[in-house]
């Protein structure tokens, strides 16, 4: 992980090498530790051939969703003559996640390279960096480095002296949580209302200002450049050998009730018992692990059995019952009130719903209230029928997945620990278990 | 994409539709309605209510009906148990922060949220916790906002940025504390803004003018065609009780698409005047005495006897009545002027050639084609002796001279002007636009029907009724049951109008030979 404690042993460092590295910050730090030769290395070779180097690494998008970067590059057909646009999602709004704010923090010249190779790649002169508004720091971080590398001429009309035009813009998003959705993000650009777009048209045939447009996470965009360094065969490399549809290393944003919260990079497919116990440190003294939620607030969450069984990549997860999401891991002791937690986070995805579609916009805060209801002791037991029905409704009918994401910790939460939602219903409190040491 | 027709098949029923038609309009040419809130013929896909939810056979999810274009071979289930499902899930979202207030709405009776929750919704919520409150707000113009109500459908929104291109509304907040907003600064004043109440599907944007005024189920509804201007917008007439409450726009994509403009909404009080004059009248004296019909029509007649005719007709009356007032015309040798008044043009840019026109009349275009001239004195062609005809006009306006050169004045109109009193030798009262059938031709040529919306007062007849009785009293065949058989006659002797009928014209008109050839070429 690097900073703020140092790397464990059991950590692969790739792109949080230079986690809390002052000097890695800048663009001469940045270039004494093979910053940019990457990208003179892609700006030399052709389009297609970068698309090829990193479909054969089997780079996934790292925001979420998964989707394979190469094949979503090979989408932007260079000869249809119009401009195109890169977009990189840089909004980390998903509860529990905080792995791209290190990378803005510590390596932004490692995003703008990226941004750089993937703008080439597909055939884009733009690049917008989407930066949420709340991360004041990385912004200050991101723009101080565009300016070295402007001015160092590795951007603008003569990218690096090859003639090539790369022009890279930060836009500031204000807050919004949907704004990290890719159609919201792009309204955002466009200074309209954060409301996502119904699909089709995909960003690939109109994003953008109606452009052909590919939008790509920070830590995605951050592994380009080891990728074209030292090829697509060498990224595979890390991962589990059975699983050749997970490569690559991920970053793992850990929060809640363990010993040592913070950011951690292994290879795709490492043990998350091991993970948990010992990079994480394990429970909080005389605790115990209750739930977790290993890929941010939109991913179901899982009981302990399920979590230790885990291998941590997309596949991994998913055969436990959830996903790997972004990689924010939140992890909840026996201490805690479970149903409060659920609560606390249909109450967020109450407030950041952009209104659009009826099931998300009344679903998400009619969910909020019966579960506050629940908590505060007045709950019944058609309640909990009701929050089925409702999940029911809001999953998979909706322009975004927003709506299903409030439902997924409800199911999950009502699948898994129904006990306790009874308990609250009959006014006891089993959940709050005294330490056992 | 030129015609590629696309098979498949809706609820069962075989449905070929152009390539790229999306499933909600592909079910209604089978005659399936599939419910729906923000979607609207006239505006751009939002594809947000999700109530038009429907499954399409092999697609993993529930598909937006209004959002998704027709496909080769598709089979789609608009009312299978999953729709169904999905549906009353909307339903009962879109209603748990509602509240349930019909019986004070003015909108219950023809409300959207209404009628699909009838038809099906759950038969009872499940919300025990509060509802969210907003208040009520005026939105400037006609319209107030009751944002309870709302369902966000947006398409009052989508109105004003796509259709009247005047940015006044926008969708402020997020989650369930979203409303409608105005931007700062802003009022609904845009000279079309109106339509924003026909367009919302319930009860949140509301006519200040129609306010509490009549129940939806109360009142009787006539096509109609708008008399306020020459561009002829298709509307229906509301009524209860005789009386006109509403005027709004009925679909007609060739004139008016789906809409109407605010002054022409709201400028009906004139068709409930009470102070007619509902009984022929003629001179005797100094004043003016009730009389029969007949003695009316003959002393009409007798007054034009060997004397020429001079029409002041009003481009506001139908086409039946200016064609009988040509043949008066004709008969009598003489001649038949109009005028137009005129008003400042008011377009709606986001559809082509509809506007609020600078004549504001709706027949100046069927007044000349069946021989009126158009004329800003249209009394300077009258010679000494003429028999002045005022068809449905005034006379403010006109040189005092030339109205001195008429030999006898006959009045044929709805109200008695005071100068009337005084100068007419005849009164004979006529019903107005929504209290007889008639034909406006607009200002491109559309020949268009209105129908009957309430009856007349007292003795009061139709304009063509009158005329052809007063052209049988000299002498010629006009012998007429229905406004229909004065339609014929005049399409029989007038090429421009051959071959048309009421039957043919039916609820959107049809374009005059001239007009018509000018559209092809």
């Amino acid at each position: 992980m690097g900073y703020p404690h140092k790397p464990h042993d059991r950590e692969t460092t790739v792109l949080s090498k230079y986690f809390g590295d002052a000097e890695a910050i800048t663009l001469a730090g940045w270039k004494q530790r093979g910053g940019y030769a990457a990208l003179e290395k892609a700006l030399g070779m052709s389009p297609a051939e970068i698309v090829a180097v990193v479909k054969e690494s089997g780079l996934r998008g790292r925001g979420g969703a998964g989707f394979p970067t190469g094949v979503k590059w090979s989408f932007m057909k260079l000869d249809d003559g119009k401009p195109h646009y890169l977009c990189c999602n840089a909004d980390e709004s998903e509860p529990g996640t905080f792995k791209d704010r290190e990378i803005m923090r510590w390596t932004p010249h490692a995003l703008i390279e990226g941004c750089a190779i993937g703008a080439y790649a597909i055939g884009a002169e733009t690049c917008y960096i989407y930066i949420r508004g709340e991360f004041t720091e990385p912004i200050m971080r991101v723009e101080a480095a565009l300016a070295e590398a402007y001015a160092a001429g590795i951007l603008g009309t003569n990218a690096m002296g090859t003639g090539k035009t790369i022009n890279i813009y930060v836009h500031r998003g204000a807050g919004a949580y949907i704004c990290g959705e890719e159609t919201a993000l792009m309204n955002s650009i466009e200074g309209r209302r954060g409301n996502p777009r119904i699909k089709p048209p995909f960003p690939a045939v109109a994003g953008v200002f109606g452009q052909p447009t590919t939008i790509n996470n920070v830590e995605t965009l951050a592994a380009v450049p080891h990728i074209i360094n030292n090829g697509g065969a060498w990224y595979k490399t890390f991962g589990r050998a059975d699983n050749p549809r997970s490569t690559g290393t991920k970053l793992f944003s850990v929060c809640g009730n363990v010993q040592r919260p913070g950011n951690y990079e292994v290879p795709l497919g490492f043990p998350f018992k091991d993970f948990l116990y010992d990079l994480c440190g394990g429970p909080l003294p005389g605790r115990r692990f209750k739930a977790i939620i290993p890929g941010g607030i939109s991913v179901p969450i899982q009981t302990v059995d399920e979590a230790e069984a885990s291998l941590m990549d997309y596949e991994g997860f998913v055969e436990q019952g959830t996903m790997l999401g972004s990689g924010g891991v939140i992890v909840i002791d026996d201490a805690q009130n479970l149903v409060k937690q659920i609560a606390r986070a249909a109450r967020f995805f109450a407030h950041e719903s952009c209104a659009q579609c009826t099931q998300c916009r009344e679903g998400t805060s009619w969910t909020t209230r019966i579960l506050e209801r629940i908590v505060a002791g007045d709950g019944t037991a058609e309640d909990l029928d009701t929050l089925v029905d409702i999940a029911d409704n809001m999953t998979g009918k909706t322009i975004c997945v927003l709506s299903d994401s409030c439902a997924v910790p409800v199911m999950s939460g009502l699948q898994k620990f129904r006990g306790d939602f009874e308990a609250l219903i009959k006014k006891k409190t089993v959940h709050m278990v005294p330490a056992v040491a | 994409m030129a015609d590629a027709m696309i098979n498949l098949t809706i609820e069962g029923r075989a449905v070929s539709v152009p390539q790229g038609t999306s499933i909600l309009e592909a079910a209604k040419t089978a005659g399936i309605l599939i419910p729906h809130y923000c979607y609207h013929p006239g505006l751009p896909v939002a594809g947000v209510c999700r109530m038009c939810l429907v499954e399409v056979e092999k697609a993993p999810k529930l598909a937006p009906s209004c959002a998704t274009s027709v496909a080769e071979g598709q089979v789609v289930h608009v009312h299978s148990p999953k729709a169904l499902e999905a549906r009353k899930g909307v339903l009962e979202m879109l209603l748990i922060n509602h509240p349930l207030d019909c019986p004070i709405c003015d909108q219950a009776g023809e409300c959207e949220l209404q009628d699909y929750t009838y038809q099906e919704g759950r038969a009872a919520g499940r919300l025990r916790d509060g509802k969210r409150f907003n208040p009520v707000e005026d939105f400037g113009g006609d319209v107030m906002y009751v944002t309870n109500r709302c369902i966000l459908c947006t398409r009052c929104v989508r109105f004003m940025d796509d259709v009247a291109h005047d940015a006044v509304l926008n969708v402020s907040e997020r989650g369930d504390r979203a409303l409608i907003g105005k931007f700062e600064g802003k009022d609904l004043t845009h000279p079309w803004a109106g339509n924003v109440i026909d367009l919302c599907p319930v009860g949140a944007l509301l006519s200040k003018d129609s306010l509490n005024k009549v129940r939806a189920w109360e009142v009787d509804r006539t096509a109609s065609v708008c008399p306020g201007c020459s561009q002829g917008c298709n509307m229906i007439v509301e009524t209860r009780d005789n009386m006109v409450v509403r005027l709004r726009p009925r679909p007609n994509d060739a004139v008016n698409q789906y809409f109407m403009c605010d002054q022409g909404r709201l400028d009906y009080r004139w068709m409930n005047r009470q102070d007619r004059v509902d009984v022929p009248l003629v001179r005797q004296g100094a004043a003016l005495a009730t009389a029969e019909w007949e003695a009316a029509i003959a002393a009409a007649a007798s007054l034009l006897e060997g004397k020429r005719a001079h029409v002041l007709a009003s481009p506001g009356l139908p086409n039946e009545a200016l064609y009988l007032l040509s043949r008066l015309v004709g008969k009598t040798g003489g001649a038949g002027a109009f005028r137009v008044r005129q008003g400042e043009e008011a377009p709606l840019p986001g559809v082509p050639d509809l506007a609020r026109r600078t004549d504001l009349a709706p027949n100046g275009r069927g007044a000349e084609l069946l021989g009126m001239t158009r004329a800003g004195a249209p009394l300077a062609g009258m010679k000494a002796g003429d028999v002045l005809i005022v068809a449905d006009e005034e006379l403010a306006g006109m040189d005092a001279p030339d109205v001195a050169k008429a030999g006898a004045i006959i009045v044929i109109g709805t109200t008695l002007p005071a100068w009337a009193r005084h100068a007419a030798s005849v009164v004979l009262p006529i019903t107005n636009v929504v209290e007889e059938e008639g034909t406006f031709t607009n200002l491109r040529g559309r020949v268009q029907r209105f129908r009957q919306a309430k009856s007349g007062p007292g003795f009061a007849r139709p304009s063509w009724l009158v005329l052809a009785d007063l052209l049988a009293a000299l002498g010629e065949s006009a012998t007429y049951m229905m406004a229909n058989d004065v339609f014929d006659a005049l399409a029989a002797s007038h090429p421009e109008f051959a071959g048309m009928s009421y039957d043919a014209l039916g609820l959107k008109g049809a374009l005059v030979k001239s007009a018509a050839a000018g559209a092809t070429a």
